[in-house]
């Protein structure tokens, strides 16, 4: 019984696809990134729920963008870390970032470009 | 940590840094034996007698961004204080292996927690790599192997909002259906 529901399952998902596959395109020649830091030291901080508050921001706010993760940088009394890079922009990291403080960051920072300044730790320009 | 399926992604994270082209995950809950047991394989550099074990040594790390490993070793922490253990083999070039067992009615033992969520983090941290997970609750089981998610959602990327939900409902729906594990000891 569950082989029938997974497969009814993964024909949800091949429909899915076939709905968002125009979209595909429109997120790659954006060149925008998030990265979540996911070393031990970014997990025991909470870097998991991080990530889950990211992808359910970017789908509540049907936004596209590349979603990956990093492992340790050293910075492991900031973790969890987040960084937005953006191409042709800087990549800016944010520090001890708790799920309630996604929603704003991907509002101010990646909708409207204003990064949320009190929350930045670091920045490189000219990626 | 405050979840076994933490420890799990930090421990597929490392296969992942070493540079894994699959990785395989076990869960297993028994009862009769009061017994959980948590295993990662991966066929990524592996490691020579005398690294792995001090692969479980808090102050040993091949990384160079900070000086301690800890992840390993919090893992064995978790296991050890649940009247279990760690153990890791492993061979260069092929391979290594990761369990970790333990009481599964001890009073400390962590929650599995959101094992869907770190299968999802997983994935997104590594789209390339052949991905499997396994999970026995009393001998009934769920296994989830990437290659659906690659046949199904073909050149969509896992941080796709739709593909990410379809993957956690899917995964939560079959480590749901496992079922809860028998009074311990009947």
């Amino acid at each position: 019984m569950s082989e029938t529901k997974a497969l009814t399952s993964l024909e949800a998902l091949r429909r899915l696809k076939e709905e968002a596959h125009r979209e595909i395109h429109v997120r790659e020649s954006t060149g925008t990134k998030i990265i979540v830091g996911m070393g031990t030291c970014g997990i025991a901080a909470g870097a998991r729920e991080v990530m889950r508050a990211v992808l359910d921001e970017l789908a509540r706010q049907e936004i596209e963008v590349q979603v990956t993760t990093v492992g340790c940088i050293g910075m492991c009394a900031q973790e969890p870390l987040l960084d937005i890079v953006q191409a042709g922009g800087s990549r800016v990291t944010y520090g001890k970032v708790n799920p309630e403080m996604v929603p704003r960051i991907i509002k101010d920072h990646l909708v409207e470009g204003r990064p949320v300044e009190e929350w930045v730790i670091g920045r490189i320009i000219d990626m | 940590m405050r979840e076994l399926s933490e420890h799990i992604l930090d421990l597929v994270y490392n296969c992942i840094e070493g540079g894994a082209r699959s990785v395989r995950v076990a869960v297993i809950e028994d009862s009769r034996a009061d017994r959980l047991s948590i295993r990662v394989s991966d066929d990524g550099r592996g490691m020579d007698e005398a690294a792995a074990r001090r692969a479980l040594d808090p102050f040993y790390t091949t990384r160079t961004t900070r000086r301690v490993g800890l992840g390993l070793p919090l893992f064995a922490a978790a296991a050890r204080r649940c009247g279990g253990d760690v153990e890791v083999c492993s061979r260069p070039g092929e391979g290594t292996t990761v369990s970790g067992w333990m009481r599964h009615s001890h009073i400390d033992r962590q929650p599995l927690g959101n094992v869907p969520e770190t299968i999802v983090a997983a994935i997104l941290s590594a789209p390339d790599i052949a991905f499997e997970y396994h999970h026995e609750v009393d001998g009934r089981c769920f296994t989830f192997n990437s290659s659906l998610l690659k046949e199904a959602a073909g050149d969509l990327p896992p941080s796709h909002p739709a593909v990410a939900q379809w993957l956690r409902a899917h995964l939560a729906e079959g480590i749901g259906g496992l079922g809860r594990l028998q009074a311990i000891g009947h």
